[in-house]
């Protein structure tokens, strides 16, 4: 059995599996509901100034027959008076001590801060997570997101909080910004102990057509609010990575976005993350879902040899390079199984249309499954993402492997092309049909 | 009905008994994974006799942790591909999936079951180890559905186990019962082994216990002792002709057909008497197997029959006509069976009576008595401080399965009086933990 206990900037739990802050972890009760269920943390709701939330607050996209494949809301922080709060971790943590607390705070004035670590510190809070990232009315009042994008702002709290903080404390980024090592850079430089990411993006979810109001529907109108759940995730893996591999990013990370299951989660700590956070996925199925996400995991780990967490955070971090990094020698094409082909023509039409005219279909009468034209084809993956069947066109190598040349080598060494002839496409072999050709296609 | 004819091979009887829930390939799995709405304390949990967590191991397909989800049905109920296959899940999981309340086609539970066991079945992955021994010893009689269940979980809590059995191989009505179109025999026994392999205990085959004296050696030499024996033949039935050749039990006819479907006989036109689902099995199994012509016959209407409407359903889909309201008067013929001459009957009060001067035979060459299996009454009696109950079963402690006679447990047929594969199951795992709970004590 590998050993699944987390330590994040020395703050200690059972298990990587933590609730982010946010409706799950509203209360006490949720809290404890959610550890005995088997999560191994929880970053209480934030907690801070006096707020008033509207109704209604979410809205979701609902992706063919799968539903809340992203889900957006425009709530605030905590509703509920502080100090019943404080009373509920002080009771939690009697009931769960080996269990993480994390206190989640959003305040305005340095003594505001001040006084709130202290607060959530006597309450016996195993860490505290700032939160910069609520990217809708928290921003509006100058907290939140609006912290999250101004570095120099955000290094100023973090610095306010270490002054009094005796517990590990969680940077948590928001988004909404063009490079996220910004903001974190600044948290290590606040002398913040970790970092957590991401927070919700900003967004607008649609549109109901019929009264031309956007969602969620507040008496008529709308705003714009955060984005989370299964959509997000390449999104967050993108940001963890990031800030995996900024050299001079040397906190730990507690990575959130989009997780449902194991395998979400597996993603996030191969790509740098120490332990992760998941909101959307218990706010759809509950606590419950935890017992998927234990059993696959560590099952997970102990096929690839991991004993502990530590043998398995960052794994995939150095396999991402820049793009100037990758082989270009490196070719493969596609190459459609015939056996397993149900003839759909997705791949044709995919190529055909939407890529590079490598796929050719037989004549009449000789069967609908396509075949593939070689000196077309630059290997795209486009018809192997679309083909309904699992492995029916798989990529195969064409490159003896022997070869090994990148951009950044070409810049190095002067030998950047002058010429459109590139090897595996586009130039010598491949062809593009005449324009009028088009026409004479049947539609 | 001449949709099937008589076998002649073993390709031919796999034809004609085709699987009417055949494995899934994993992008079937995948798809029907994908629409489990993952329901809060899911109505298809508690519709399983063994409560599997459902919802969790199709989330485990879902996200490609196959193994785990075996896992997961196995915890529950070790026959995890066999319920897959005989349970009557319309009425069952599936019958309960929420689904149903929207007009659209419930989860395919048992067959998603089937794949996940299938899975590492076949991969002989093991799930399990048997427990450190204890030092305790546990005689079971019986390696039906519930003496193997028993036997698994004591395994787990390192008993040693003997099981004692009768007939040449394990699994009980599950091999000798449950109709080819749900299940084969290879797929019964391969679970079988695969168990065995696991578990490791031991089964002595073709050993009946049947004497005082055989009983009290075990009771001398193992710390209890669990009843798994099931029912027994078909129930005789006072009926003028039922010694004529041609005519015979539903469960021995069955066990013919599992066995040895190419040498046994099926009349042209088959009559087949009972409402249950034994009754629905036998008419079904009788076509598939090229009788030209299959008639039920049931005393009441066809609403009053036990058998489920579904199982009925697949008879009718395979030829067999109903024929309700009736009731045999007498089977005639010279030697072999020649027809059956029969009443119109109909309900006062609750009660049948028969339609005087509504008599008259229908012609066959082959009758079968669906009439339901007997207690093993003669048996039992011999255990001391025994006690049955007034339709012969064995009467148990509803929580702890214990007997009257305390080194007695029991579960399964024997003891419900003749329920699914699943119900054996369930309840022989809890048994097995009752025995282990008054056994630590
Ligand atoms: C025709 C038929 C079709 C069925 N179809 C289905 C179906 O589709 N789905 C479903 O879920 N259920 C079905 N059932 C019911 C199901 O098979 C039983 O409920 C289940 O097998 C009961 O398990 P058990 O272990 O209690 O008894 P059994 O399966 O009857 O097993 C008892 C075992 O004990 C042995 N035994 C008995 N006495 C002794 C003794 N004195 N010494 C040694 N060994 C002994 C027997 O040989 C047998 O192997 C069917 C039953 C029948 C008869
Ligand atoms: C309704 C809702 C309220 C949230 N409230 C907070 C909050 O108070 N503080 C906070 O730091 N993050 C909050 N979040 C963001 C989540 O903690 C999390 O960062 C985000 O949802 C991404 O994770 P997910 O994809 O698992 O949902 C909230 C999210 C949602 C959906
Ligand atoms: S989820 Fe609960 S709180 Fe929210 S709208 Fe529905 S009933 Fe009300
Ligand atoms: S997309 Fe796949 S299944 Fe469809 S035609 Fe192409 S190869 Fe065949
Ligand atoms: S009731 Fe149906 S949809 Fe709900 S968990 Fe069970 S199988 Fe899935």
């Amino acid at each position: 059995m590998p050993d699944l206990s987390s330590n994040l900037a020395g703050i200690k739990s059972p298990n990587p599996f933590w609730l982010a802050s946010a409706p799950p972890t509203n209360s006490g009760y949720q809290i404890m509901k959610a550890f005995d269920a088997g999560w191994g943390g929880a970053v209480w709701k934030t907690l801070g100034v006096p707020v008033v939330n509207v109704s209604s607050r979410y809205a979701a996209v609902n992706y063919r027959n799968t539903r809340m494949m992203g889900l957006n809301n425009i709530e605030l922080i905590t509703d509920r008076p502080l100090a019943d709060n404080l009373r509920e971790i002080e009771e939690v943590k009697k009931y769960f001590p080996e269990h993480a607390v994390i206190a989640s705070l959003m305040v305005e004035s340095k003594e505001q801060w001040h006084q709130i670590v202290k607060d959530v510190e006597n309450a016996g809070c195993d860490g505290i997570e700032l939160n910069f990232g609520c990217p809708h009315g928290m921003c509006e009042r100058g907290m939140g997101s609006a912290v999250g994008q101004e570095p120099n702002v955000l290094k100023t709290i973090v610095g306010w909080v270490m002054e009094v903080a005796t517990v590990p404390v969680i940077v948590k980024l928001t988004p909404n910004i063009s490079d996220i090592t910004v903001p974190a850079l600044a948290a290590v430089e606040g002398g913040g102990n970790a970092i957590s990411l991401i927070n919700t993006i900003q967004s607008v979810i649609g549109v109901d057509l019929d009264t031309f109001v956007p969602y969620p529907v507040v008496d008529g109108k709308s705003t714009n609010g955060g984005y989370c759940g299964p959509a997000v995730k390449p999104i967050a893996l993108n940001m963890v990575k990031n800030c995996a591999q900024h050299p001079d990013m040397n906190l730990p990370i507690s990575g959130i976005g989009g997780i449902e299951n194991w395998r979400d989660a597996a993603e996030h700590i191969l790509l740098g993350a120490t332990n992760v956070q998941v909101c959307t996925a218990v706010m759809h199925y509950g606590f419950g879902i935890i017992r998927e996400i234990l059993p696959g995991f560590e099952r997970y780990m102990t096929e690839k040899g991991f004993n502990t967490m530590d043998d398995m955070i960052g794994k995939s971090v150095n396999n991402v390079k820049t793009w100037e990094n990758l082989n270009l020698k490196y070719k493969v094409v596609a190459s459609i199984d015939e056996k397993k082909c149900i003839e759909c023509q997705l791949c044709y039409t995919a190529c055909e249309d939407g890529a590079h005219q490598a796929i050719g279909l037989k004549e009449v009468g000789e069967g609908r499954v396509p075949y593939i034209i070689e000196e077309n084809c630059v290997g795209c993956n486009l018809c192997s993402l679309v083909c309904p069947v699992e492995e029916c066109i798989t990529m195969v190598r064409r490159d003896d492997g022997t070869e090994h040349e990148t951009w950044k080598e070409y810049m190095e060494n002067d030998k950047a092309p002058t010429t459109f002839d590139d090897d595996r496409a586009g130039g010598k072999h491949h062809w593009v049909p005449a324009p009028a050709d088009a026409l004479k296609k049947k539609k | 009905m001449a949709e099937y004819t008589r076998p002649t091979s073993e390709k031919e009887v796999a034809q004609n008994f085709e699987s009417i829930k055949p494995l899934m390939n994993p992008t079937m799995a995948h798809y029907e994974s994908s629409r489990c709405l993952y329901c809060y304390d899911a109505p298809c949990v508690q519709a399983c006799p063994t409560s599997i967590d459902i919802p969790l191991f199709i989330r485990q397909i879902n996200t490609g942790n196959v193994d785990g989800a075996a896992q997961t049905i196995y915890d529950a109920n070790y026959f995890g591909n066999a319920c897959g296959k005989v349970c009557p899940t319309e009425v069952l999981c599936e019958g309960a999936c929420v689904y149903n309340n929207q007009d659209v086609k419930p989860i395919e539970i048992g067959r998603l079951q089937s794949f996940a066991t299938t899975k590492v079945q076949q991969e002989n992955k093991h799930l399990y180890k048997a427990g450190a021994p204890n030092g305790k010893k546990v005689a079971i009689i019986g390696a039906g559905p519930a003496g193997i269940s028993c036997a698994c979980e004591l395994r787990l809590h390192g008993y040693e186990v003997d099981i004692f059995e009768a007939k040449e191989q394990p699994s009980g009505l599950a091999l000798y019962g449950c109709a080819p179109y749900k299940i084969t025999n290879k797929e019964v026994l391969d679970e079988m082994a695969y168990l065995q392999d696991q578990f490791e205990y031991k089964v002595h085959y073709n050993y009946r216990i049947e004497t005082a004296g055989q009983l009290a050696e075990l009771e001398e030499k193992y710390d209890a002792i669990f009843l798994g024996i099931g029912l027994g033949n078909t129930n005789t039935f006072k009926l003028q002709g039922v010694d004529l050749e041609n005519c015979t039990g539903a469960t021995e006819f069955i066990e013919q057909i599992k066995l040895k479907p190419l040498t046994t006989a099926v009349g042209k036109r088959v009559i087949v008497i009972g409402g249950g689902n034994t009754a629905m099995d036998a008419a079904s199994e009788s076509a598939r197997m090229g009788a030209e012509e299959v008639t039920l016959i049931y005393r009441r209407s066809k609403e009053d029959m036990g058998a489920y409407e579904f199982e009925y359903d697949l008879a009718k889909a395979v030829g067999v006509k109903g024929l309700f309201s009736a009731a045999p008067l007498a089977i005639v013929g010279k030697e072999k069976v020649e027809g059956v001459y029969l009443v119109k009957t109909k309900v006062e009060d609750g009660k049948v009576t028969n339609e005087e001067g509504s008599e008259f035979l229908l012609p066959c060459d082959m009758v079968i008595l669906a009439t339901g299996q007997q207690k093993q009454v003669t048996f039992l009696e011999q255990i001391e401080g025994l006690e049955l109950d007034g339709k012969g079963r064995i009467k148990v402690d509803e929580n702890t399965f214990q007997t009257t006679n305390p080194k007695y447990f029991a579960s399964g047929d024997a003891v419900n009086g003749g329920a699914e594969v699943v119900n054996a199951c369930g309840e022989a795992k809890k048994a097995a933990q009752a025995i282990h709970q008054t056994l630590s004590n």
